[in-house]
């Protein structure tokens, strides 16, 4: 919006030679009749609209902010001297060509006059200019600031996206490396499966929003990785609407909830526990649901809450106050609960 | 090693893949013989105390204990590898204490290098089990439990349920819950890995719980006493009494 007012003040300086040709023509009126003063007055103004224009590349070269204040003053008043003299010596030629002689003398004689409006009409395009220009600076600043909060977001996600847990990471690899003796179809089989959770992971980052389908299987795709590690420790249930697949939210925002319930839930059990995924979507929410065991008696250290906390900042920057994260422990379920509003894939 | 000339060793991993890649290992290594394999830091501690091994291959990150828990409930008599994916804090300790590791995934040169290592150590004496944990600790990370094992049961205590630690011999007395929990270490060592906010060295031989105190009454010239909300009574020394008046504000301390 302020880039077009920029543009259109631009415009509007030649407009606001309008007025300025009008003052001329009625102070010069008084002495030298209307007729003149409008003769003089209106070609000498239209000409004097552009030198005066010209006064932005001075107003660029000395920025208000950056040069001193004496400098600047002298420097735009010795212009205005100058230009205020072409303005005159403009004015006196169109005398000569289009008055008559005893009219030319009334305009000679109001030569102060027409000097001190062209010193004045300058000053003025100089004040427009360096108010134009200060505009034009404050919008600068502000498509850089959005700028960076956007690369920072890109960083950020670049960041979330190089998180891939290294725990999960290196486990993972050692559990190959232990099938790869016995059991070389299975340790094949994972690697395709780690593989695959890593391709998708890093391709999904760069997007702004995913179907909940894709997130889901991606998330499926990790917890296939970890049932090969788990084994039996480990069962994996779904209750997911149909009717919510298609529903969109920002890439990986599910994933850190997911990880979180096996590395502090299952990871942590000693006995069997289980991993539910759910979601359904009603009205215009969508509830996205990890639920856990977990042994409520293991320490929290490890427990940083910093998953969740991203899970919530990457909220608040996607949808304001209109979605939460809302997670809790009661007994020995841990339950992580989300809540966006719906947003369906457009059908192409 | 037993009379057959055996090593006898304990595999503790929770992942049974894992325990499998050692099994597999050990397999080529006739003498030695697997005596247990356990998959959580509870059945370790059994296992360790029924079957008293020589090595034993000690997973970090486990259910229930982790294997600095473990290895400081078992005592120190053994050889132990321990076994972690990614510990960057771990790692340094086990360096800086020349304890033998293997980072997963590992390979079988690398296995048979740690193992070289262990039996040249076998017999000899572990560093401090405490010591090790706190180096392996990140910084700013503080004690959040102790354990404690008492003949074949093995104890957990969360740091806020403790209320004083007094030192008793060579041991420390851990009031917890109205009973009393003995364990072997300095208190000096404990004091150095709890919380210096919560936990106030009173005196030589007593570190208590600041939330416990109730109030604090002139006993001589030179100490005080400190009375617990349950009516226990401390003795707090004249540096204790400063660091008191540090922690709890000078108003509130006079």
């Amino acid at each position: 919006m302020e880039g077009s007012f920029v543009r259109k003040a631009g415009a509007g300086y030649y407009l606001a030679w309008i007025p300025l040709a009008g003052l001329l023509v009625l102070l010069l009126g008084r002495a030298v009749g209307w007729q003149a003063a409008v003769v003089v007055a209106l070609p000498s103004c239209a000409v004097y609209a552009f030198v005066c224009r010209s006064s932005r590349y001075l107003c660029r070269i000395l920025p208000l902010r950056r040069m001193s204040g004496p400098r600047i003053a002298v420097t735009q008043l010795l212009a205005a001297l100058l230009a205020s003299t072409l303005f005159v010596l403009l004015a006196g030629q169109i005398c000569v060509a289009a008055l008559g002689a005893e009219a030319a003398e009334r305009v000679r004689r109001q030569i102060p006059l027409l000097f001190i409006a062209g010193v004045s009409f300058y000053l003025l395009a100089v004040a427009f200019h360096y108010i134009l220009l200060a505009l034009e600076a404050a919008q600068e600043a502000e498509t850089r600031a959005a700028e960076a909060r956007v690369l920072a977001r890109e960083a950020e996600l670049g960041m979330l996206k190089a998180q891939v847990n290294p725990h999960f990471l290196f486990n993972s690899l050692h559990s190959i490396s232990a099938l790869a003796g016995a059991d070389a179809g299975r340790a094949r089989e994972m690697c395709i499966l780690l593989s695959d959770f890593l391709r998708t992971s890093l391709g999904l980052g760069g997007r702004t929003s995913i179907p909940l389908r894709e997130e889901l299987a991606l998330a499926r795709n990790y917890l296939a990785v970890e049932q090969v590690r788990f084994g039996d420790r480990m069962e994996v249930r779904e209750e997911i609407e149909d009717g919510c697949l298609d529903c969109l939210l920002p890439p990986l925002l599910l994933q850190p909830l997911v990880e979180n319930a096996v590395k502090h839930g299952i990871a942590m059990l000693a006995e069997e526990g289980d991993v539910v995924l759910k979601a359904r979507a009603h009205g215009h929410w969508l509830a996205v649901t990890i639920e856990n065991r977990f042994d409520p008696e293991a320490p929290a250290r490890n427990r940083t809450g910093l998953g969740l906390e991203n899970v919530r900042r990457r909220l608040s920057a996607r949808y304001g106050d209109e979605a939460r994260l809302e997670a809790r422990a009661s007994g020995d379920r841990f339950r992580a609960e989300l809540r966006l509003p719906v947003e369906r894939e457009r059908k192409h | 090693m037993n009379e057959s000339g055996k090593i006898r060793a304990v595999i503790v991993d929770d992942e049974e893949l894992a325990r499998r890649y050692l099994r597999e290992l050990l397999a080529a290594h006739l003498e030695v013989e697997i005596v247990a394999e356990c998959a959580n830091g509870f059945e370790a501690v059994k296992a360790v105390n029924d079957h008293r091994p020589d090595l034993l291959f000690l997973d970090v990150q486990m259910p229930k204990l982790d294997g600095f828990e473990v290895l400081e409930l078992v005592g120190a008599d053994m050889a132990v590898i321990f076994v972690t994916a990614y510990d960057t804090y771990a790692m340094r300790a086990f360096d800086a204490h020349a304890v033998d590791y293997l980072l997963k995934p590992f390979s079988a040169k690398r296995f048979e290098e740690a193992l070289g290592q262990a039996r040249a150590r076998l017999g000899r004496k572990m560093p401090p089990a405490a010591e090790l944990a706190a180096a392996a600790r990140p910084p700013s990370q503080k004690l959040d439990r102790i354990v404690v094992r008492d003949g074949p049961r093995v104890h957990v205590v969360p740091v806020q349920k403790l209320d004083y630690v007094e030192v008793q011999d060579d041991y420390l007395a851990l009031r917890t819950e109205g009973r009393t929990l003995l364990k072997q270490q300095t208190i000096t060592s404990l004091e150095a890995a709890l919380d210096p906010e919560r936990f106030v060295r009173i005196h030589r031989s007593y570190l208590v719980n600041l939330d416990r105190i109730a109030k604090i009454e002139p006993y001589s010239k030179d100490s005080k006493l400190a009375v617990l909300k349950d009516g226990a009574k401390l003795p707090v020394s004249r540096a204790g009494y400063q660091r008191l008046r540090v922690l709890l504000g000078e108003e509130e301390a006079r």
